[in-house]
């Protein structure tokens, strides 16, 4: 039996198992499913990738099931492995299988632990079925699963209104975005008249500079395909205006967060843009537009990252951060260096939240790092293991000796390669991602400097005041209000020990698989040798910018939050209204609360006020009631029960009919 | 002269008192049975009146009937608001209507 069906099926079967016998097995037996079932995926993923490192892999299809086959459409369900499948597989397996574990710890004490297994599951179903697609539609069926599940997790906690409506963004505004990818199915699909990925990819060169005509316009056709399909990108991605649910998806449980929202599912859009990039490099419109955004987005979220105070936010923008970088490492046309940014970042991103995670359970569900510091001593490994992602996303690393941390290999190229590439937007893309850099070096350290040194702060939080039952006034002098943060169980500081050996070494190991040997892709993305070569032969002052960021932001968060405390305030004073900016996330919520979201509310009040209740109801079903209801009660009123009107009506009636018959 | 139309104005006169002692007597149940022998007399006038004006006596035969049937019904609706007194303890038409829908 070929093991890429075990992989891809043993995550469903165990969702199910989990998802609907949970309550008759108990909590232990399903996570124990759920569990084993995706190490016994994560265990078959690595040899796959490995072959794929050594050499010996082959790209393979794999049929399922046959799914649609209606005239000239036609396709099947089937599993296809090639190199960026198994990157994508090792990625997801992996992360996946550690959040499976880390949740024994986190979600211990939660009353619907089984649902929560299942649906972690389940999202890995569907992801694995996104990235082994062979053909469009099942991609979006992926696509959609994973959408889904998100929409399930986030909203976990149904029982908080604010994780309810975070849980409807998300899937409102990944709506938009699917529009854009479902478009530019339709079109692919009329434009080549297959959905099989390799077929569009063969047939892609011949259709460059072509036009069609779409929205009474004329456009050139690969340029539109790739835009529409950018479209789905940036909203799975979280991209510049369409990022706005990713931070209110930290809503959801921490390994959720983990897991989807930084290491696999937001990845998508840019394993999209890998994935079609044969597709993307005939139409260098759209390659330019995604350069603008994913350096945009770069930046834009890491500034937004600087001001937020909840530990997760701060990460969560990260994030989108990150992303950016992908973005534009792809835009550029090296996506080798897109696809070893996600590889790196899922696990020093994983590692950060799952470390964020472990915070907040050692400081009693706390996640505003106003209230933490001094957290060093007391939870060392989580602290160790907190350090290694940071060090590996701020990108430490010293290119004349040829070591650093995974950020370090990964972003640097990144960098590198955008300056290579020598045009005007990609020029653009790195001086941008180098600013992020340094804002990313920033947040990150201001982060760690919040949270582990300093004096304890603790009193000062709600969460640790419901827990110790003392105000700051009665604790005085003592900030910790006498808690204790207590290190967590085992199975959350696992997952960190890997996902930390993953941070530091991810980028050492594997850097020239992915970033110089063509053969290790063998044609599953387009490989730019040129570029790629070019790359290495930047000056040093770009080969050593980034890291000299990294050093100015470090040293910039040190004297901020350190060594001299007021320097933060009074900078923010000082800014006073780009710092508002800022903190208010550029507005961008109130700016579609109200070009959005307040006109649907008042579309729909309109509707159901004046159409539904005013019109319809009004002359339908509450017109036809009323009308019957004053009838009955007319005719009710002739039966009075009297005998003489009963007979006077008899007469009456007696009278009519000879009159009839008579005249 | 008394003609014929003398004879139908009366009959008609005491045909609509009957009818209006029916419909706007509204205290005895009684004086319904009275106005019922009151339009049934009219009636029984009117027959004998074209009886005698046509030369037939088949009208002056169905008054006969008339007449006998006319004693049976208030023997008959006598009895039954003799019973109906009894259970209800009145006989006022404003009483009557328990076949009110």
């Amino acid at each position: 039996m070929n093991s890429i069906l075990i992989i891809v099926f043993a995550p469903l079967l165990a969702a199910i198992v989990a998802g609907l016998g949970g309550k008759w097995m108990g909590h232990t037996a399903a996570k124990v499913i759920t569990t084993a079932g995706l190490f016994l995926a994560c265990a078959l993923s690595w040899p796959i990738f490995l072959s794929f490192i050594g050499g010996t892999g082959e790209a393979t299809v794999t049929p399922v099931l046959t799914w649609v086959q209606s005239g000239a459409m036609s396709f099947d369900w089937a599993l296809r492995v090639d190199t960026l499948t198994a990157v994508m597989l090792v990625v997801i397996t992996s992360v996946s299988a550690l959040v499976h574990l880390y949740s024994w710890g986190y979600m211990d004490e939660d009353p619907d632990q089984s649902r929560f297994f299942a649906y972690l599951s389940l999202f890995t179903f569907a992801m694995l079925m996104l990235v082994t697609a062979d053909n469009l539609v099942q991609m979006f069926f992926g696509w959609e699963g994973v959408g889904l599940a998100s929409y399930l997790l986030i909203g976990f906690w149904y029982k908080k209104p604010s994780a309810n409506a975070a849980a409807i963004k998300a899937f409102v505004v990944n709506r938009v975005g699917d529009l854009g990818f479902m478009f530019g199915i339709f079109g692919t699909f009329l434009v080549f008249q297959t959905t099989s990925i390799p077929a569009i990819l063969d047939a892609a060169p011949a259709m460059a500079g072509s036009t069609i005509t779409f929205m009474g316009a004329r456009w050139d056709t690969m340029t539109i395909l790739c835009l529409l399909l950018f479209v789905g990108a940036m909203g799975k991605s979280a991209q510049l205006g369409l990022h706005t649910w990713l931070p209110d998806a930290m809503e959801g449980p921490t390994p959720v967060s983990a897991l989807i929202h930084a290491a696999t599912m937001v990845t998508a859009g840019v394993f999209m843009v890998c994935r079609l990039s044969p597709m993307f490099q005939t139409a260098p419109d759209a390659l330019a537009v995604v350069t603008v955004v994913g350096a945009a987005t770069c930046f834009f979220a890491a500034t937004i990252g600087t001001t937020q105070w909840d530990i997760k936010r701060v990460i969560a923008y990260s994030t989108c951060s990150q992303l950016g970088y992908m973005f534009f490492a792809a835009g550029v046309g090296a996506y080798g260096a897109a696809m070893f940014h996600l590889f790196t970042h899922a696990f020093f991103k994983a590692l950060l939240f799952l470390g964020a995670g472990s915070v907040i359970h050692a400081m009693h569900h706390e996640q505003d790092m106003r209230y933490y510091g001094g957290l060093r001593k007391h939870i060392p490994i989580t602290f160790w293991a907190m350090m290694f992602g940071t060090l590996a996303i701020t990108g430490v690393g010293i290119y004349h000796l040829g070591a650093g941390f995974a950020g370090f290999w990964s972003k640097d190229a990144i960098l590198e390669v955008a300056y290579a590439a020598a045009g005007e937007y990609s020029t653009l893309a790195f001086w941008l991602g180098t600013i992020a850099a340094l804002l990313t070096s920033f947040y990150s350290w201001r982060l760690m400097f919040l949270t582990f040194w300093g004096k304890p702060r603790w009193i000062e939080s709600e969460h640790i005041q419901h827990s110790v039952h003392k105000t700051p006034e009665q604790a005085g002098e003592d900030t910790t209000g006498g808690y204790h943060p207590h290190e967590s169980p085992w199975t959350m500081l696992v997952p960190l020990g890997v996902l930390s050996v993953g941070a530091i070494f991810a980028g050492q190991v594997f850097h020239d698989a992915f970033l110089d040997q063509e053969g290790f892709w063998m044609g599953a993305i387009a490989y730019d040798a040129h570029l790629m070569h070019a790359m290495h032969e930047v000056p040093y002052w770009v080969k050593y910018a980034a890291f000299t960021v990294m050093l100015i932001g470090l040293i910039g968060a040190w004297y901020a939050y350190i060594r001299n405390k007021d320097v933060p305030r009074q900078t923010a004073e000082q800014l006073g209204p780009v710092y508002r900016f800022v903190l208010n996330k550029w507005y961008f919520d109130e700016l579609y609360n109200f070009i959005f979201v307040k006109p649907a509310f008042w579309l729909g009040r309109f509707f159901w006020k004046k159409g539904d209740e005013g019109t319809i109801d009004r002359f339908g079903p509450n017109g036809i009631a009323w009308v019957v209801e004053r009838g009955s009660g007319l005719a009710k009123s002739v039966q009075s029960g009297y005998l003489t009107s009963y007979a006077l009506i008899m007469l009456l009636g007696l009278v009519a009919a000879i009159t009839w018959v008579l005249f | 002269m008394i003609g014929i139309e003398h004879y139908v104005v009366v009959s008609s006169i005491l045909f609509v008192l009957g009818v209006l002692g029916i419909f706007m007597n509204r205290k005895n149940i009684i004086i319904i049975l009275m106005a019922i022998e009151l339009i049934l007399l009219s009636v029984n006038l009117n027959l004998v009146a074209f009886s005698a004006y046509l030369g037939d006596l088949t009208g002056q035969v169905f008054a006969m009937f008339v007449l006998t049937v006319a004693a049976a019904e208030a023997a008959i609706g006598l009895a039954i608001l003799v019973i109906y007194f009894r259970s209800r303890g009145t006989i006022a038409v404003d009483d009557v209507n328990r076949m009110k829908g």
